[in-house]
């Protein structure tokens, strides 16, 4: 199989959609979410969408088989929050291991599938590591600022243990997405870094940011190119944005990046901005017109959805991308 | 690349970039962040005085510096825990962590430990093959991990670099290791290539600065893309006390070293003249000494010392504060919006002489900036760090204020203002805004019981019970907490609690908590849209008109879910016919009607200055355009002075009004027996049981939420058929006969704002006609209320019972339904009154309107209607279709 490095060079890569909105439409019960295993688990569950992955791991094929259906090479592992950090919330640090480990292979063995039948377009296992819920250079207490609710080296170590995990599971590469607070994510690579080192091998990292309000800027409040800096000290297989913007509003801030850096360029941002009940309406239509002026502007190298994407979303996304070249960098920094 | 030869960039970063280009100008390192060059700043660090030690680091960066240096190398400091406290504390300051960190230590613990805590890319100064290449190797590699760049001293296992010689060895050396075994990107690597004293009186001295400039050559030109920095003050070691020649050195030894490739350096600003501006014989003395001109340069730039020595340097006084000259609310709100607390006890205290009540220092001057705060944030020229420094500021400025709040407070009144539960709601873990939203209400003296995040429903109900809480807060930042509010809501209403919500956290809005939540519970839920608003909130919620507030909220909502669903669903309309089905049903059994103490019409005269006391003030002053609610727009911080100044001149010119008797306010009104037939229309009769006039009302037909009714008029007045005799009112008042002469002679004398005043008073003086009558009515005339009292305010908010739509607004926008009443009431020859063809009514300040009795009834909004009910109409107002579409075109839906 040819490498994600040698593909990402012909064509323009589609990442798979949101994971959560897919898994909203299966409507699991607290029950649903323990399954027979956690049935008497002393704490509520309901809301831990990455534990479906071993209570419910046909939904997780499932969705993932829906976004190779509808034409993405990469799907992210159902991982978003398996850390100890993440898991913390529900009591379920020690399962943090074999959450990744399962979600890698559910999504491994999809992938294998899809290849299989059809070897021209290789298909590829993201192993998709989120922000925590903690801030490491922020604190949560306004009456003291030089407060952390963690540090780099506890993110770090968590880190390291999903990043083996997912690594063992078959991932081809990792995703360390919806960055928040840089120095997170740079736990999060320091992480990756270590392991690459321990074991010899080398796996391609996806860096995808946030900017989450209309300052343009980090939640941890960096700019752009502050946030892009930050992160360049490894290679990376690609930079990018996800979340918390439509692709509309993202565009400024992806072309920003996109003329600074000479890795390739990714965004998989959300179906517009959510309505006043947090539901994203838009459509499948109106989402590809707006890539298709990412693309026009050679904007990306590899482009999906986050929340409220869908399958349909990632058909016309797909579509269109087919017909463009991959973005070549003109500038770094 | 093609000019692969060319010099990399070096970039860095703090929350904003610095990209240093071989055209950058040389980059300024602050250096008085250091505990081994600045005495004051190791005081401060010692003492544990950060929020000093931070003003340092803020005033070098306002000064200019692009990249700050901060040492904590100090026998008697904890180094690491220094390191770590105050770049942690940086890191929340926004002004300061703008620009990049260079984490300066000779112990590697200390470095890392820095290293960990910053987001952006910074520098660490320094590495050396001082204690051999294992540990450079070690340690570059690390910082690379890290990403930073890094400074290498030009120092190896014999010892510092002290010659050109030595400089290029060593350079060479390690510039080798980190480029080839390393892999560190060469443009990261920056070469402290050791700046040593010059004139000393030593010989072998004499080089030192010339011994700098030509390695420094040597390395831009043999080590692609390194860079050169250097501690600057040091050459002029021997001159200390002397800063006029100091300053010069310094000067004249980067004029020299940029050119021959230094990019950055650790200079304080302060320390530093203009090249050009050095007096010529004082420029000569000094480079004979840096370029080692002269064998006797030494002696003689130490003679000319004396000479200029205490002639006073710059003024390196702090700039002039120029915004301290401000207003105090301008000052509060600067510090607030700037997050700097220097001052704030200061003004606040300033602001608390000039206040009647502490207590309104919080609520005027420190909400006002707080709102500018909010504002900027929303409009994203602030970010979140900077906000909750402004959070910060607000914190020690009520905390200044605590005490002074305590004592104003009468005995017996000791506690709180009351006590609210806030939590982050089930499945959500962000709690950021709700502990800014804490912050604020504990600030204000509300008792907080937080329960933190991911918090079941049935934990916050028993913990609002246990605790007998004033306020739930729900906050929540995902689009499932949505559900979890509406959930807890229903949970509430099932349990027939009463507590008021506030709903809070990014993605709640108003809409969705109207929409939503409040038709789940029958108490209060209400949207709170950021920190500052909270107060207000919670001060009205709990204060004695609370219940005024808790119905304002329900029909703000109520009208606002009626218009959002119109304008949301328009394709879910109900039939004429459905929406008959799910009319309002009063309890008409249980009803009955009082009959009123006068039926018929009757014409009135009143004298103006009884109405006086009913003016609203609030929609006067929109009329010029100034927003705010009276009489809180009289000291309202940006409108407050032109509201006060055009109240004035409207008191003045109500005066001449009463007093020259400049309008005369005429009225009828009329009450009749009434009832509800063929659902819509509500027929009037006399006395006898003759029939009257009958008004045609238009029923709402957009899809309600599950439960509500689809509501016309007509619903509020008894159906024929339960035999129960109703009774409803109708009237028209005019205060407007002889304001167009007036205020003509005020536009002929080209007196707009005069003429504009007549006509705003006119009307105000019509409404308040309107309520005067309205009152009448309902304690007198008519007697249905005749226990109420109200004071004018409640008045205002319409806190009776009973309502007085006017055809042409929400509920009834048909204009056609005052011929109906001016044929009733006989208007026209009454009081001469007269409608237009377009319906409107001259003299334009006039009121007219229907009145309704039943306690049930109330304000809505018809919204958009079906052409079935337009045909309907036509119909039962015998004109032809077209004619009534034209009529209600407005509010028939595409």
């Amino acid at each position: 199989m040819p490498s994600i490095q040698e593909e990402i060079k012909k064509r323009i890569l589609v990442l798979d959609g949101a994971m959560g909105t897919m898994l909203q439409r299966y409507n699991f019960s607290e029950e649903d979410f323990r399954g027979e295993r956690f049935k008497d688990f002393p704490h509520p569950l309901k809301g831990n969408n990455d534990l479906l992955s071993l209570t419910q791991p046909k939904a997780i094929a499932e969705v993932h088989a829906a976004y190779f259906e509808a034409g993405a090479d990469i799907v992210e592992t159902n991982t978003f929050s398996g850390t100890t950090i993440g898991m913390a919330d529900y009591h379920m640090e020690d399962l943090v291991y074999e959450l990744n480990y399962e979600s890698a292979k559910i999504a491994r063995q999809v992938a294998d599938e899809f290849t299989a039948k059809n070897p021209e377009k290789p298909r590829f296992v993201a192993g998709s590591i989120g922000p925590t819920n903690r801030t490491a250079s922020m604190s949560p207490d306004v009456n003291d600022p030089g407060y952390r609710a963690v540090t780099f080296d506890d993110l770090r170590i968590a880190y390291k243990q999903q990043v083996e995990a997912l690594m063992d599971g078959g991932c081809d590469l990792l995703l360390v997405e919806t960055i928040f607070d840089t120095l997170n994510a740079k736990a999060a690579l320091f992480a990756i870094e270590e392991v690459k080192e321990e074991r010899g091998i080398d796996i391609p990292i996806m860096v995808s940011g946030t900017i989450t309000d209309a300052s343009g800027r980090t939640l941890s409040g960096q700019t752009v190119e502050a946030f892009l800096i930050s992160v360049s000290h490894i290679p990376l297989l690609s930079v990018g944005f996800n979340c918390a913007l439509g692709a509309d509003l993202l565009k400024p801030y992806l072309q920003t990046l996109s003329s600074h850096t000479s890795f390739n360029v990714s965004a998989h941002p959300n179906a517009g901005l959510p309505n006043a009940f947090g539901e994203y309406d838009e459509t499948p239509q109106e989402m590809q017109a707006q890539i298709k002026s990412y693309l026009d502007d050679n904007l990306v190298n590899i482009i999906g959805g986050c929340c409220g994407t869908t399958p349909d979303h990632i058909r016309l996304i797909a579509d269109i991308a087919k017909d463009y070249k991959p973005r070549v960098s003109t500038a770094s920094l | 690349m093609a000019e692969a030869e060319a010099r990399r960039n070096l970039v860095l970063s703090g929350l904003e970039p610095l990209i240093i280009t071989p055209e950058s100008v040389f980059v300024n390192i602050g250096e008085r962040t250091n505990v081994t060059g600045s005495r004051k700043f190791l005081r401060l660090i010692k003492e544990e005085k950060y929020d000093e030690a931070l003003d340092i680091a803020r005033q070098q960066v306002e000064g200019g510096a692009q990249i700050i240096d901060i040492n904590m190398d100090e026998g008697m400091l904890d180094g690491e825990y220094a390191m770590v406290k105050f770049l942690n504390l940086i890191a929340a300051e926004p002004d300061i962590a703008r620009v990049p960190i260079m984490i300066d230590s000779s112990k590697w613990h200390i470095i890392e430990a820095g290293l960990k805590v910053v987001q952006g890319k910074c520098v660490v100064n320094s590495i050396s093959l001082k204690e051999g290449e294992e540990a450079f190797i070690h340690h570059a590699q690390l910082i690379k991990r890290y990403g930073a760049a890094v400074i290498v001293m030009a120092f190896d296992e014999v010892g510092q670099a002290d010659n050109y010689d030595r400089r290029v060895e060593i350079c060479q050396r390690s510039y080798d290791i980190l480029v080839n075994k390393v892999h560190f990107p060469p443009q990261d690597i920056i070469f402290d290539l050791n700046i040593f004293p010059v004139a000393t009186g030593m010989e072998e001295h004499r080089l030192n600065a010339l011994d700098f400039f030509r390695g420094t050559k040597w390395v831009r030109e043999n080590l692609p893309h390194a860079h050169i920095s250097g501690g600057v003050s040091n050459v002029s070691f021997s001159f200390r006390g002397n800063d006029v020649v100091r300053e010069a050195m310094h000067s004249v030894f980067l004029y020299h070293a940029i050119k021959n490739g230094m990019t950055m350096g650790i200079v304080n600003p302060e320390m530093l003249t203009i090249y050009d501006d050095i007096p010529k014989d004082l420029l000569e003395h000094v480079e004979d000494v840096i370029l080692n001109r002269r064998d006797d340069a030494t002696e003689r730039l130490l003679d000319f010392a004396e000479s200029v020595k205490g002639t006073g340097s710059k003024n390196t006084e702090a700039e002039v504060q120029e915004w301290r000259s401000g207003t105090v609310q301008e000052r509060i709100t600067h510090s607030l919006v700037k997050g700097i607390d220097a001052f704030i006890e200061e003004d606040v205290e300033e602001a608390r002489l000039a206040a009647t009540k502490p207590i309104e220092v919080i609520e005027i001057n420190l909400m006002a900036g707080m709102n500018v705060v909010g504002d900027l944030f929303g409009s994203g020229k602030m970010f979140l760090p900077q906000v909750v420094k402004s959070a910060r500021v607000m914190k020690k400025a009520v905390a200044y204020l605590l005490p002074f709040i305590e004592a104003s407070k009468q005995a017996g009144d000791k506690e709180g203002n009351g006590k609210i539960l806030m939590a982050t709601v089930k499945g959500d873990v962000h709690d950021i805004g709700k502990n800014i939203v804490s912050v604020v209400l504990a600030c204000n003296n509300y008792e907080i019981i937080d329960l933190g995040v991911m918090v079941p429903p049935e934990k916050i109900i028993a913990a609002a019970l246990e605790h007998e809480v004033d306020i739930i807060g729900l906050s929540g930042l995902i689009t499932p907490s949505l559900d979890e509010m509406v959930f807890l809501a229903k949970e509430l209403d099932k349990r027939n609690m009463t507590i008021p919500i506030m709903i809070g956290g990014a993605t709640t809005s108003r809409a969705h908590t109207a929409v939503k939540i409040a038709p789940q519970y029958r108490a209060t839920a209400i949207h709170v849209n950021d920190a500052s608003r909270a107060v207000t909130v919670a001060g009205n919620l709990l204060d004695q008109n609370k219940e005024a507030y808790m119905n304002g909220i329900r029909q703000e909502y109520d009208v606002f879910r009626e218009s959002f669903l119109n304008r949301s669903r328009d394709k879910n309309f109900l039939s004429i016919e459905d929406a008959r089905k799910n009319k309002l049903q009063l309890d008409w059994a249980d009803y009955a009607p009082k009959k009123p103490n006068f039926i018929g019409s009757k014409s009135m005269e009143v004298a103006l200055d009884v109405l006086v006391p009913y003016i609203d003030w609030t929609p006067f002053f929109q009329t010029w355009e100034l927003y705010g609610k009276y009489p809180a727009i009289l000291t309202d911080e940006v409108v407050g002075e032109q509201a006060s100044s055009v109240f004035a001149d409207a008191k003045a010119m109500l005066e001449v009004i009463l007093k020259e008797k400049k309008f005369v306010a005429k009225g009828i009104y009329g009450i009749y027996p009434a009832n509800q037939v063929n659902d819509d229309d509500i027929q009037l009769y006399d006395e006898n049981g003759k029939e009257l006039e009958k008004f045609l009302t238009l029923r709402q037909q957009s899809q309600k939420t599950k439960g509500a009714p689809n509501i016309a008029l007509a619903d509020f007045i008894a159906p024929k058929d339960n035999e129960v005799i109703d009774y409803m009112g109708a009237f028209c008042v005019t205060t407007g006969f002889g304001v167009d002469e007036w205020a003509d002679e005020y536009r002929d004398n080209l007196d707009d704002y005069n003429s504009i005043m007549v006509k705003a008073l006119a009307d105000r003086l019509a409404e308040a006609f309107a309520e005067y009558l309205h009152e009448k009515v309902r304690k007198e005339f008519w007697g249905y209320d005749a226990e109420e009292s109200l004071t004018n305010e409640e008045l205002i908010k319409e806190n009776y019972k009973g309502i007085r739509p006017a055809p042409g607004y929400p509920a009834c926008p048909d204009h056609l339904e005052k011929p109906t009443i001016w044929k009733l009431l006989n208007v026209e020859e009454k009081i001469g009154v007269t409608l237009t063809e377009s319906m409107a009514m001259w003299p334009a300040a006039s009121v007219s309107g229907y009145y309704f009795a039943n306690p049930g009834s109330r304000y809505f909004g018809l919204g958009k209607i079906k052409e079935d009910q337009v045909v309907d109409y036509a119909k039962r107002r015998s004109i032809s279709t077209d004619l009534a579409s034209k009529w209600l075109s407005p509010n028939i839906a595409d």
